[in-house]
């Protein structure tokens, strides 16, 4: 997995950490590796004791910048269930409030020695910064609108078992594909894996350099195995910006309804949705949809990841292209 | 063509501020052994972001020099979108005062062409000309109203003095990082996209064309720009142009690595638009290198991409940078790069250009184009470090630097 970070603050001789910052780093061997520890934790799971023993005595920081209930509750109980001690600091009500910069909250939290820091944070790069000073096993839970690597895995994972083998599985993205981490990752991670992706939805929501077919066809969604809705994200409309005219006209020409879908179609979304306006309230209820199956499969996914990165081996060194200018 | 390295033997004699004619004898003098190194007319920036008055933590007059005579500049020109902003004669005379103290190399400084740079009212460009101000500039942001624009253009024309023109169109550029491309696609930046930065070069030379004003396009970035400069000079409007070290040498892949400090603005562009900027810098179109030295605090380029501020040093590596990057691979001559570091700008902005020749002002500056270092490892002169190039290695190095005859940096 896992990007190794050479860091200019330690000593060269410091064993480089592993860490998940982006699907970018990783390779095919290593989301399958990850999916089948998933798989393995989710017969763990059917246990009349839940609770693994795997971690104990680590400690698991998640840092919380944004918003969120899918992500951090998984995590969180990720965790505990491979009994590591956890502690959920929330942007709110710290001294992210007073102002201190995301580097000195990351030193502070790093004094205590953490195995693992989970991070969310609304800007690009954000668990990079983490990664390079602190001492600990960095897992980006969403950087702004860069990555977010343990949704694609556990998409991944709920495609795998709904479908079994994903080669030339034909999904098809839908929505606000410009502000959308999870489509970023997911294109990457389906290139991985062999899942053809199109992409469908307005204009400027669209960006034309993405490595995928891309569409402002509703129609299109007619040939794919699946049907990813993406969220609209009026957090991330400016005012004024024009993206699309209206909600109402976004909702009647690239909404997801029963009538757009063919029969058997399976139907998946990353949360939270807004029903009636990106996805019909019946499309999110039918028994095409995976939505509720990709929430479990988010816990035992996460559980893979923390177990991954504190029990991994090494791995082939890469440096952080950081310095590479030339 | 004394900065031609085979010329074994030569001798230059300088007395006071003055090269002299090396059959002139002198009796007590120093002698700089100077074999196998490169006697260059001395090198001008018409581009540097000093922070002063109001962020002397980040640069002064003398830290900002220093570092310019460093790099090999014997005069410097300096952007006044400072705190406050160089928009009054009371400021700007305080400036030049200061300046003639501190600063280790000349500084001309250019002065606001809006009041407060709010793109509101025109500065008084007559008593601003008559203290000292280079050129009129509200580099930072941009002019965004055309019709002030022009109001610019025509009043400037009475102080005979040229428009630095930052061209941007901010409802294009707004809440963008990076260059919108496939790199900004794939990682999910907000895109600032080429077209903001030609849509107001475009603008801007039709108006320069139209009030027969002056203009200078600074830091151009995208092939658009280039090409529109290039229409607009061969029609005649006067009209000229710079590139930047980073924006010749590095593209937006450069961006993949999220370090802050390969964040500015414009930003760095895609490879074609690099190539161009390459092409127009070769043929004269663009005749001016600016380093668009911009010092930001430790503290606040250590922080996410999206929330670091704009902007990186230049000064004390331009040349190494163009010489490894574009001499080195045979993509520059040496010749055209000094003429475009040093003649070009000078000529842009009506200062004397250095010249090595008897009779000229000595603004020397002598090259080692052997030598190789690594950025970072000797402590700055500037006082800020958010350099583009902190941990490369490049090749040429400034190992003496005169200005106005005396001896800035060794």
């Amino acid at each position: 997995m896992i990007r190794l970070v050479t860091d200019d603050l330690r000593p060269p001789t410091t064993p480089p950490k592993r860490h998940l910052l982006s699907v970018a780093d990783l390779t095919r061997d290593d989301v399958d590796r990850l999916l089948g520890i998933a798989r393995t934790f989710a017969a763990s799971l059917e246990r009349h004791v839940k609770k693994l023993p795997t971690l104990k005595g680590h400690l698991v920081v998640n840092l919380f910048y944004e918003s969120s209930t899918r992500t951090s509750s998984s995590f969180e109980l990720a965790a505990k269930r491979l009994s590591a001690d956890t502690l959920t600091v929330k942007s709110t009500g710290s001294s992210v409030d007073k102002g201190e910069s995301l580097k000195d909250t990351a030193l502070t939290l790093g004094a205590y020695d953490p195995d693992v820091i989970v991070i969310r944070h609304p800007q690009i790069g954000s668990p990079q910064l983490v990664a390079q000073v602190t001492d600990a096993h960095v897992v980006n839970a969403g950087d702004g609108k860069h990555q977010h690597p343990t949704q694609a895995l556990l998409d991944l994972y709920t495609l795998r078992e709904e479908l079994g083998e994903l080669e030339g599985v034909h999904v098809a993205i839908v929505g606000d594909v410009l502000h959308s981490r999870v489509a970023r990752s997911l294109l990457q991670a389906f290139a991985l894996v062999g899942v053809r992706a199109t992409l469908v939805g307005p204009p400027a929501l669209l960006p034309r350099e993405l490595p995928a077919e891309a569409t402002t066809d509703i129609e299109a969604i007619r040939d794919a195995d699946v049907v990813y809705v993406l969220r609209m994200q009026n957090e991330r409309m400016e005012p004024g910006a024009n993206f699309v005219p209206s909600l109402r006209e976004y909702t009647a020409r690239w909404g997801i309804t029963p009538e757009r879908l063919r029969p058997g179609q399976k139907v998946m979304h990353p949360g939270p949705m807004n029903r009636g306006v990106e996805i019909d309230p019946r499309v999110a209820d039918s028994p095409d949809s995976l939505i509720t199956r990709q929430v479990r499969s988010g816990l035992v996914v996460r559980m893979a990841v923390l177990y991954d990165v504190l029990t991994g081996g090494p791995v082939g060194v890469q440096a952080l292209a950081a310095a590479e200018v030339a | 063509m004394l900065w031609q390295k085979d010329l074994p033997g030569a001798n230059v004699v300088i007395r006071g501020a003055r090269v002299l004619d090396p059959a002139e004898g002198i009796d007590e003098h120093r002698v700089v052994a100077a074999e196998g190194l490169v006697l260059a007319p001395a090198l001008v920036d018409p581009h540097v972001h000093l922070r002063t008055p109001g962020r002397e933590d980040e640069e002064t007059l003398a830290s900002g020099t220093a570092a310019a005579a460093a790099g090999g500049y014997c005069a410097i020109l300096a952007m006044p979108n400072t705190d406050p902003v160089v928009d009054s004669a009371a400021t700007l005379g305080a400036l030049v005062d200061a300046a003639r103290r501190e600063a280790e190399v000349p500084v001309g400084f250019l002065a606001a062409i809006t009041r407060g740079q709010r793109g509101e009212e025109l500065t008084e460009m007559g008593e601003l000309a008559d203290t000292g101000a280079v050129a009129f500039s509200d580099d930072g942001v941009p002019v965004a109203s055309a019709g002030l624009m022009r109001r610019a253009l025509q009043y400037a024309s009475s102080t005979d003095r040229a428009l630095a023109l930052h061209c941007e169109e901010p409802t294009l550029s707004r809440g963008g990082h990076v260059h919108e491309g496939r790199v900004a696609a794939e990682l999910g930046f907000a895109g600032y996209p080429s077209v903001a930065e030609s849509v107001a070069v475009e603008r801007d030379l039709a108006l320069a064309g139209y009030e027969r004003g002056r203009v200078h396009v600074l830091h151009l970035s995208a092939a658009a720009s280039v090409e529109a400069l290039r229409r607009a000079r061969e029609a005649g409007v006067a009209a000229s142009g710079e590139a930047t070290p980073h924006h010749l040498v590095l593209t937006d892949d450069a961006v993949r690595s999220l370090d802050p400090n390969v964040k500015m603005n414009p930003p760095l562009r895609a490879e074609q638009d690099r190539l161009t900027l390459l092409d127009a810098l070769r043929d004269g179109t663009i005749e001016a290198i600016a380093t668009d030295h911009a010092p930001h605090a430790a503290h606040e380029k250590d922080v996410p991409f999206e929330a670091a501020p704009f902007g990186v040093t230049g000064l004390e590596t331009a040349f190494a940078a163009l010489y490894t990057h574009l001499v080195g691979p045979g993509l520059l001559s040496l010749e055209t790069l000094l003429e475009r570091m040093s003649a070009g700008p000078a000529r842009i902005f009506g200062l004397e250009r250095p010249r090595v020749a008897a009779g000229a002002c000595a603004n020397l500056v002598l090259l080692d184009l052997e030598r190789e270092w690594t950025v970072g490892e000797q402590p700055f002169r500037s006082r800020s470090g958010n350099s583009w190039l902190l941990g490369s290695t490049l090749t040429g190095a400034v190992q003496m630097t005169l200005a106005g005859g005396k001896v800035a940096f060794e």
